[in-house]
């Protein structure tokens, strides 16, 4: 019980360190589960990170919920992963309540739009930086120009794309081998 | 209550399929907005802003605040455990064989395919928010029609005073050492500034 409450607690302080993405949390994950805590090896902790990178769904949630079933099983995945999202839950609904009361005032209006072109150019950096690390020969790059411009031209669920995508992977790499 | 389980079913959904991080959810919450019109993709992009300069990962802050929209705190935390059910799932899953997973060639093959698609689905909602923020034509899908259409609205092309803030902020990050290594949340700072003292919403 104890130890499932330490799960909890340190995820979630995890939780409110991590400012950025999944990739910003590595160091602190390794800092606190690796020297502090001792819940797995530099080594374990590198296999779960790559193994949530290519899984479905948040890399710092399915990192989590690694560690934790190592730990404490199905009970202990579950309640790292909640202690990660439970700061998040907090601040967000706080600062959103916060947000909707103001946001007919002139001045956060325009705060927004400016704000609206800063994504736009770290969507576009994000964007790059990914394109380095899964295009990497001809075939990856069709696919990419295939999903990018009939996901622009085509009203169709990402869904689709991303179930093609991966019979796609599977035909390709089998035509490779056979070739 | 069936907003509630709309909102799960559609989280989890996203939670599946969205490979590859925080980012990754973007294409799939727009398609959200889209088809359920429960909040525009301007909506979005500020919860993105929001996301990206508060603790917490990206995705799921924007999860949480997508929730918190649709359906106050119920929602919000609805549409996160929603977000999470699946990745807790397949993780359980694939820790339970660890070495068969990470050895099978029919995994790694997938992944070959989705990874180069999962960057075409974030580039392709890069492309809408550019489209959106920085000119006056907007992608817009309607029901039951396979393609988009573009719409002009509004009389110029480009948001130039937009465009001119992009240009500065794209060097920025990029190429001018140290500035590119700041975190994010300078440069939202930064261009909330510049939108508040050049009027950018035009009121």
């Amino acid at each position: 019980m104890k130890e499932m409450l330490e799960l909890f607690l340190t995820f979630s302080k995890m939780g409110v360190m991590t400012f950025g993405g999944g990739m910003a949390m590595l160091p602190i994950l390794q800092r606190e589960v690796v020297d502090n805590k001792h819940w797995a090896t530099e080594e374990e902790l590198v296999d779960y990170y790559a193994i949530g990178q290519c899984t479905p769904g948040i890399i710092a949630v399915n990192t989590a919920t690694f560690i934790g079933q190592k730990k404490g099983g199905a009970i202990g995945g579950i309640l790292a992963t909640l202690g990660l999202v439970f700061p998040s839950l907090v601040i967000i609904s706080l600062l959103a309540g916060l947000i909707t009361n103001f946001s007919h005032l002139a001045w956060v209006k325009n705060a927004f739009a400016g704000i609206q072109v800063c994504v736009c150019v770290l969507i576009f950096n994000a964007t790059v930086k990914l394109l380095k690390k899964s295009v990497v020969d001809k075939p990856t790059a069709a696919i990419f120009v295939l999903v990018l411009v009939g996901s622009v031209f085509l009203n169709v669920s990402p869904v689709w794309f991303v179930i093609l995508a991966a019979l796609m992977g599977i035909l390709l790499k089998n035509l490779e081998v056979k070739a | 209550m069936t907003t509630l389980l709309r909102l799960y079913w559609e989280f989890f959904k996203t939670g599946l399929f969205a490979v590859g991080g925080g980012m990754a959810t973007l294409p799939f919450l727009k398609d959200i907005g889209e088809t359920t019109g429960w909040y525009t993709y301007s909506d979005l992009m500020n919860m993105l802003a929001v996301s990206e300069s508060t603790p917490g990962p990206i995705g799921i802050n924007m999860a949480t605040y997508v929730g918190f929209t649709v359906g106050g705190v119920p929602g919000a935390v609805i549409a996160t455990i929603g977000e999470v059910t699946p990745s807790i799932i397949v993780i359980l899953i694939v820790a339970a064989m660890l070495k068969k997973f990470r050895d099978s060639k029919y995994v790694q093959n997938a992944f070959y395919g989705l990874r180069p698609a999962s960057t075409g689905l974030i580039g392709a909602a890069c492309v809408s928010v550019m489209f959106e923020v920085l000119t006056c034509v907007r992608i817009a899908s309607a029901d039951g029609s396979l393609l988009n259409s573009f719409q002009l609205m509004g009389g110029n092309l480009f948001n130039l005073r937009g465009l001119a803030l992009a240009v500065v902020l794209l060097v920025l990050t990029n190429w001018v050492k140290p500035v590119k290594n700041w975190h994010p949340i300078v440069f939202i700072a930064l261009s909330a500034v510049v939108g508040v003292v050049f009027g950018f919403a035009g009121v």
